[in-house]
This record gives C-alpha cells, sequence and structure tokens, in this order.
C-alpha cells in the first residue's frame, strides 16, 4: 500500500523535526505547511505541538489556519494531533484562560493533578477502550502538564493513570489525538503512525 | 502507572563520543550515531547528547551530529552544552531534540530558564546541575567541575524549577566517571526539595546503583561508561531490573 505525504503544520512551536524524522523513517515523504490552501489539500495533515496553549492558540489565528482546521477535522480527513496539537482540539484549557482551541472535542483541558512529579515526563501504559480501531495497548512517551480529564462525548479514547486516570488519545475515523508523542514511543509509536496513515491511503 | 527511565548518555565532542573521569581526560568512545542507534535497539528509554566541545566549530559540529542521530532515533532526545541563548535552543530543537539542557549559561543568567519555559515549555526546559560535596552540603559547580560557584544546590534547584525549569539533570562532580555509586544522598535531598522529574548521573557502574537511586527517588537513571566500554547493554539492565521487581518498559 503506498502510503501519502505527510503535510505539517509548522507554527514554530513544535518540535517538527522529531515528527519529520519519524515519517521519513516509514518511507513516506514530508512537508511542513502553514497557509490555509495546504492544510486544506493535505492529504494526511499533522497539527505537532509543544509549549504552552496559549500562544500555540495565538499561532493558529496569526496564520489563519482555524476555519481549515476545523473543516477538515469536521469532514474525518485524514488528521493528527499530537501533545499540544490534541490540546487545541478542544474548546479551551484551564493553562491560557480566555484562549480558545478550535472547539471540536466538548471538552477544557486541565492539570494534571498534584502529587506526582509534573511535568509527567516519561513512559506510561496507553489502555484503548471499545470502538478504538487506530489505537493499540502500549508504552507511550508523554510530556505534559495538562490533559483532557473526561472522555468526550462521541470519541473513542484511550486512558493513562498519572495520579489519575485521564483520556491519553482519542480518535474518531481518520481522525486521531495524543497526547503522547507517538514519534518519540519507539516501534510502539511508529505502528501507530503506520496505521493512521494506512486509514488515511 | 509510569516507569523510571533508563538514559544512556553520550558526551559529544568534535562529531565523536568521549568520556572521561570527573570532566576530565577525555577519551573517544565512538560515532554518536552508530551508538545511538545501538542503544535505541536495546531498548533506551531516552538519549541525552551534551556538546563538550569548547569552540564555535565543535558547536557546528553539535548540531550536524543532532541531526544525523535525529534521523535514526525514535525516542526522546535531549541535547545540552552550549545553549546561551533562546536561539541556541531553537536551533537545536530545529534539527531534532526534543529537549533542551542548560547549565552554566543559566546559573550566568537564571533569567534563561524563564526564557526557555514561556518560549519552549516546561517540559522541554532542562536544568543540568553539577554538583560537588562541600562539607555537609553540596555546591554547584560549572565549566566542567573547573570553577566554583558557590551556590548551594538545594537552593539553586529549587530556584530554577520555580523559573521554569521542567526536569533536573543532576550529576554528582565526585561520582562522575568513578563507577562508585550514584550520590544517593544527594540524590534523596534533591527530590525532596524539588517536584520536578530528576534524572540521576554520575558514577553507575551496574544495576544495583540505578536501583539505589530509584528507591532515592530519582525518576531515571543515566550512565555512559558503563555502556560506551561495553560492561553491560540496556536490554541486559532492564532484564535485571525487571528481575529484582522493578517494573521497565520493555
Amino acid at each position: 500500500m503506498s502510503l501519502p505525504e505527510v503535510s505539517i503544520v509548522a507554527t514554530g512551536l513544535a518540535n517538527t523535526a522529531s515528527v519529520r524524522a519519524a515519517f521519513e523513517r516509514l518511507g513516506v515523504a514530508t512537508r511542513l505547511v502553514d497557509d490555509t490552501f495546504e492544510v486544506q489539500r493535505a492529504q494526511a495533515l499533522v497539527l505537532p505541538g509543544v509549549g504552552a496553549f496559549a500562544p500555540a492558540a495565538r499561532a493558529l489565528d496569526d496564520l489563519g489556519l482555524r476555519g481549515a482546521l476545523r473543516q477538515r477535522i469536521e469532514e474525518n480527513r485524514p488528521t493528527l494531533g499530537i501533545c499540544l496539537g490534541m490540546q487545541l482540539f478542544c474548546a479551551g484549557s484551564h493553562e491560557g484562560v480566555g484562549a480558545r482551541g478550535l472547539g471540536l472535542v466538548p471538552a477544557l483541558v486541565e492539570p494534571l493533578p498534584a502529587g506526582p512529579p509534573l511535568p509527567q515526563l516519561g513512559w506510561n501504559r496507553v489502555e484503548p477502550g471499545p470502538g478504538c480501531a487506530l489505537l493499540e495497548p502500549g508504552w507511550a512517551y508523554f510530556a505534559h502538564t495538562y490533559c483532557v480529564g473526561e472522555p468526550p462525548e462521541g470519541w473513542n479514547v484511550a486512558t493513562t493513570e498519572y495520579g489519575r486516570t485521564y483520556v491519553s488519545a482519542m480518535e474518531l475515523g481518520r481522525v486521531l489525538a495524543c497526547q503522547f508523542h507517538p514519534e518519540l514511543s519507539g516501534e510502539w509509536g511508529a505502528a501507530l503512525l503506520r496505521r493512521w496513515l494506512e486509514s488515511a491511503s | 502507572m509510569i516507569v523510571p527511565r533508563l538514559i544512556p548518555c553520550l558526551d559529544v565532542k568534535d562529531g565523536r563520543v568521549v568520556k572521561g573521569v570527573r570532566f576530565q581526560g577525555l577519551r573517544d568512545a565512538g560515532d554518536p550515531v552508530e551508538l545511538a542507534r545501538a542503544y535505541q535497539a536495546q531498548g533506551a528509554d531516552e538519549l541525552c547528547l551534551l556538546d563538550v566541545s569548547a569552540t564555535p566549530e565543535g558547536r557546528g559540529h553539535a548540531v550536524e551530529t543532532v541531526r544525523a542521530v535525529r534521523r535514526e532515533l525514535g525516542i526522546p532526545l535531549t541535547v545540552g552544552g552550549g545553549v546561551r541563548l533562546v536561539a541556541d535552543a531553537a536551533r537545536l530543537l530545529a534539527v531534532g531534540a526534543d529537549k533542551v539542557a542548560v547549565n552554566s549559561a543559566a546559573v550566568a543568567r537564571p533569567q534563561l530558564l524563564q526564557e526557555l519555559a514561556s518560549t519552549f515549555g516546561a517540559q522541554c526546559t532542562v536544568l543540568a546541575l553539577d554538583a560537588a560535596r562541600r562539607g555537609d552540603g553540596w555546591e554547584v559547580v560549572v565549566k566542567s567541575g573547573q570553577e566554583r560557584t558557590g551556590l548551594d544546590v538545594l537552593a539553586w534547584a529549587e530556584e530554577a524549577t520555580a523559573l521554569g525549569a521542567g526536569e533536573i539533570l543532576l550529576t554528582s562532580w565526585d561520582r562522575d566517571g568513578t563507577g562508585s555509586g550514584y550520590d544517593l544522598e544527594l540524590l534523596r535531598a534533591l527530590t525532596a526539595r524539588v517536584s520536578v522529574p530528576v534524572i540521576a548521573s554520575g558514577g553507575a557502574d551496574g544495576v544495583g546503583h540505578m536501583l539505589e537511586a530509584l528507591e532515592a527517588g530519582a525518576h531515571a537513571v543515566l550512565a555512559a561508561t558503563i555502556f560506551h566500554d561495553g560492561h553491560t547493554t540496556v536490554a541486559s539492565l532492564k532484564s535485571e531490573m525487571l528481575a529484582a521487581g522493578q517494573e521497565v518498559r520493555p
């Protein structure tokens, strides 16, 4: 099966080199995109992200990408949100009060509970719930302080334990959002990226 | 449940991996890309690459090394050495680092930590801290241990995390390269003081030392010499950890 080219949204605030390298190891061409037209026409699109919610939300505004991102996700076109990218699918976040997410997922991003070290940095178990087609159980690498707490209506979710049970990934058709970093999650992560791309082709 | 990380460290100078004792007497330990590939295949949970070059030419090499290592590496990569400005960190992230570690520059100008954390997030901002024993406590040392700072390690760690450091890479200068075990007292004292993850570094010569460090509160254990010298592999350390009842990523 030939896998589609991957377009990666370049917000200037993400570890895009790692994301590109992960797809290139799968034998797939990648390109960085930062305009509406390219986001609309991308066969497979990744919204990565590190850093804080408000600057990342602002970057989407500055690039004028909100409408195009919303549209392709509503149309169930192959789209992957990673880490902060997943959080940006949501309505908003306690991290950047007032900053708006894309509002595609009816959830407010909240802080991980105090107790274990924060940020969560390291490998943790991902356990997919019923209905997940792309996500499989395994170990994934996490680097975050905020999370989606409760399973949002309408999405198939995987959960992880860190001071609480929270949503570590969610999928709906060809749209996948991961709080963990599949590009840094070894062979398990590479296999997940491959399944997502296969669903896209 | 989160599991502790086992992190091989590559000290890189002019495109080659080097290793010494207490940061001195550096000798060649191999090609960074080959070692990175091998450690990943053995099950390393993360890789740390510290640029120990002191020259601008060396820094240029380091960027190329990070780029080449990234192509191979599907696990997290922390890069440190020579980061003085947000732009230095941005350059390393652009070629494939996932986290950036700062050491001397943060001591000279603590505000750097805040700038990095507000630009890239605390999860991307690592404080590398070299600690030397002084009487009852520990003093921060810089410039490969050649320069004392007069700063108390615990107070500095607390200040640095308040400024935005999201992780501490804690190296015991006294133990580095000696194989005499991590400084457990130091680990206990530091992990009681800060709420961010702490990586234990300096002195590991086997699984016993690593288990002790985890027991003392470390969230990850880093080693260099034992891997480069072929004394052991990540895979065999992990199976020994499992046998001792310590869960690890398979």
